[in-house]
């Protein structure tokens, strides 16, 4: 026989652990739908399952006299030593982003050799280089 | 020579430590009531020393003593006096030796200010709270001096990064400081509570005002550093889900968490084993935070100063504290009875822990995530914006509308019949809602949802105002206050995203770019000198199209001489109803400018709301015991 209050706490306990499965459940299946993936353009390259048209990141130096702008947008091109992507954006850059510097695109691919970002990132730090492109670079200079 | 004396006052300041605990240690055998004068004493020394310790460097960085590294690297002569003495912490080694002095003055106070509580809780705490401060110190001295002396003395220093020079940057660490570190004394008082068996009501009374002090002091840091990364980063918003800001929202949604369940623990003594681990977690979500951001294994736009060897050394110092904490914890811990009535207000109290846990978790999962995948497989990723706002956004609602009528409720079992008055504000909330969308355009269910709940909850609050009137009790208008606040943020926040403007355009200088209700002239630019930057100012004229209404906006790009960077700066027109936003960029090689311009309504109702949530606190920590 059960007691009333056993019966309580079982009731609790189980309702407890009920919600926290749902909850559990919920915030990972919006973490699965809302990662962004980081990729070099030689990641982008090689890389067969790539996937267009969902949001990504793709990291790596500002390649040398390599930006243009015009009216709409501003291109350049991002280059990890080895492999380049021309990235395209329309909206304000930060104010690190500079030609020979670390940058992370985050937008759509559209193609291998094409980018549509909608952000750019850079750092509030001139000296700082995001973890992701220093692995790159080291990789390369290998 | 400073350096000398820096390094001798932190040695100093180390000695009196082990003292104190010698001392504590000693006074707990003895059978009197009283605490030996002689720790009163140490205390003291101990706090004069690390505040002399404090001024030591600022000083350094006012007479611009380069013969020190850590001026050298952050300081440089040309750099205006308040930067200079706000450059002492802003950098990892500074803001550490702030970090120390605000641990040491919290354990002194809280000697001092808690005289009629049990002798063994107050020495215990002591004995926990120098613990503490010797695990920083010795990483101070080994790891991250401040102190370190530079041999030949540069001439010139290297400057501090351009856009730390602001006044609202300079005032920030600080105040996050006294919020983050704050919570060590309860982390203490926690540990001690378990060993001393000092727990219930009196524990609950302790720590109530220190739980406030560092609630107020985060908030309003949290809330300086969102206005902070509005104007200076120049991208208009100032919430990013970026992992430096996610570490500092986890150890506020546990003392939010706390200083509910605290009142719970203070009213009905029940709660205390819950309030217990608030209290532990609290700290060490604010350590976490610390070691997330200092030991660069986060990527975040707002890293400054990482460094690896840093975050071996919190990290080995955070498990100790988890491993001891939870260790005192099982072993101590007594079991306690809950007798909980469903229409109490403490029921309603918990209800609000829930969903600090739920939002807590969730933060704590995205931000973390990321390494986690990054460390098993190597897969980089990172966890965006929309991930927060999906999960989080909804339970906003349950979370208000439960804010409003949990108040309502009285202790223990509640009699007041307040159906009618509920349904009569729900209703006027509904219309209001109605009202803004019939006129102002239209919105998702969810929006509707939010914009309904939230101006319930205003409209209670409002009530709840008006009786405050007549019944001329003040012991609830913090909450008032701080409810009201919460409500106008989330309200204001919605109102700002549903209606801004958002352009981003290329113009030459002379050039005329139209949009829907804008005419925007890019007319020229100019430059200005000034004492560390050059500015480029560019002039623009805006005339609204619907009331032909001309404003002008200068937004300039500063170049810093020493370190070499651009910084853009915003022009920010603020009124009531709305900002006008507009910054400029230049792109290297190229006549056109790059423009963002906006109109955000309501933004400055948002820091206003946001700073009421704070005020509440602080009215809470003027009222007297009596009225409290």
């Amino acid at each position: 026989m059960l007691t009333k209050k056993v019966k309580n706490r079982i009731l609790f306990l189980t309702s407890i652990f009920l919600i926290s499965i749902v909850a559990a459940f919920f915030i990972l299946r919006s973490l699965n739908k809302n990662i962004l993936y980081f990729s070099s353009p030689t990641e982008i390259k090689q890389r067969e399952d790539i996937p267009f048209g969902k949001d990504m990141r793709v990291g790596g130096m500002v390649k040398k006299d390599s930006i243009t702008v015009n009216k709409k947008d501003i291109q350049f091109i991002i280059t990890d030593f080895e492999n380049e992507i021309l990235i395209s954006y329309s909206g304000t850059v930060p104010s690190l982003f500079v030609e020979e510097k670390g940058v992370v695109a985050e937008g759509k691919l559209s193609d291998k050799n094409f980018f549509i970002a909608d952000r750019i990132l850079a750092k509030h730090d001139e000296n700082y280089m995001p973890p992701e492109i220093k692995e790159i670079i080291q990789k390369n200079a290998k | 020579m400073l350096s000398n004396i820096g390094i001798g006052l932190i040695v100093l300041v180390l000695i009196l430590s082990f003292l104190t605990i010698y001392a504590a240690y000693l006074d707990l055998r003895t059978s009197s009531q009283y605490i030996k004068k002689r720790i009163y004493q140490l205390s003291l020394l101990q706090t004069t020393f690390t505040v002399l310790s404090f001024f030591t460097l600022i000083i350094g960085y006012i007479n611009s003593d380069f013969s020190l590294i850590n001026v050298y690297e952050n300081s440089h002569t040309a750099k205006p006096f308040f930067y200079k003495i706000a450059g002492a912490w802003g950098n990892h080694e500074g803001s550490l030796l702030l970090w120390v002095n605000i641990l040491v003055i919290f354990s002194y106070l809280f000697l001092v200010f808690n005289h009629k509580h049990n002798k063994r809780f107050r020495l215990y705490t002591l004995i926990f709270q120098n613990f503490l401060i010797l695990g920083f110190l010795f990483f101070l001295l080994l790891n991250s001096n401040p102190f370190n002396s530079i041999y030949p003395i540069p001439l010139e220093g290297l400057g501090l990064n351009p856009i730390l020079q602001d006044p609202a940057l300079a005032i920030h660490p600080p105040l996050l400081y006294v919020g983050f570190v704050g919570c060590s004394i309860y982390f203490s008082a926690a540990m001690a509570s378990l060993i001393s068996g000092y727990g219930g009501k009196l524990f609950a009374q302790s720590i109530k005002t220190w739980v406030k002090i560092s609630w107020c002091f985060q908030t309003l840091g949290i809330i300086v550093g969102s206005i902070w990364a509005y104007y200076e980063l120049g991208w208009g918003g100032f919430w990013f889900w970026d992992p430096v800001e996610n570490a500092s929202l986890l150890p506020w949604f546990a003392i939010t968490a706390l200083m509910h369940s605290l009142i719970v623990l203070e009213k009905r003594n029940t709660l205390y084993s819950w309030v217990i681990i608030l209290c532990l977690l609290t700290f060490i979500l604010s350590v976490t935070g610390t070691f997330l951001v200092r030991s660069g294994i986060l990527n975040s736009v707002h890293t400054f100063a990482s460094d690896p060897s840093r975050g071996i050394y919190i990290l080995v110092f955070l498990s100790l504290m988890i491993f001891s904490a939870l260790i005192i914890f099982f072993t101590k811990n007594k079991k306690e009875t809950f007798n909980f009535n469903l229409e109490s207000r403490e029921t309603f109290i918990l209800a609000n822990n829930w969903f600090m846990a739920f939002f807590l978790v969730t933060v704590l999962i995205g931000t973390l995530y990321p390494i986690f995948l990054d460390v098993l497989s190597g897969v980089k990723i990172s966890v965006g914006p929309p991930f927060y706002n999906i999960v989080i956004i909804p339970l906003v609602i349950p979370l208000m509308f439960l804010m409003s009528i949990g108040p309502q409720f009285s202790w223990i079992k509640s009699q007041n019949k307040f159906f009618y008055k509920t349904l009569f504000l729900m209703l006027g909330a509904i219309a209001i809602n109605l009202f803004i969308l019939y006129f102002f355009g239209k919105y998702s269910l969810l929006s509707n949802l939010i914009f309904t709940t939230a101006i319930f909850l205003i409209l209670h609050s409002c009530f709840d105002v008006k009786k405050l009137f007549i019944n001329k009790n003040k012991a609830e208008l913090p909450r008032i206050i701080s409810h009201l606040g919460f409500g106008l943020l989330i309200f204001f926040i919605g109102i700002n995203h549903q209606f801004s403007l958002e352009e981003d355009f290329n113009l030459k200088v002379g050039e005329i770019k139209k949009t829907n209700n804008y005419e925007i002239n890019f007319k020229n630019t100019e430059t200005k000198e000034s004492k560390n930057y050059t500015a480029v100012i560019g002039n623009f004229k805006l005339t609204n199209l619907k009331n032909n209404l001309v404003q002008y906006l200068d937004p300039e790009i500063r170049i810093y001489s020493n370190p070499e960077t651009l910084t853009y700066e915003a022009a920010i027109k603020t009124k009531i109803t709305s900002d006008l936003y507009l910054t400029m960029s230049n792109i290297s090689r190229s006549d056109y400018y790059n423009i963002k311009f906006q109109n955000k309504p309501f933004m400055v109702w948002i820091w206003i709301s946001a700073i009421m949530i704070a005020l509440g606190g602080f009215i809470q920590l003027t009222l007297k015991k009596n009225e409290a």
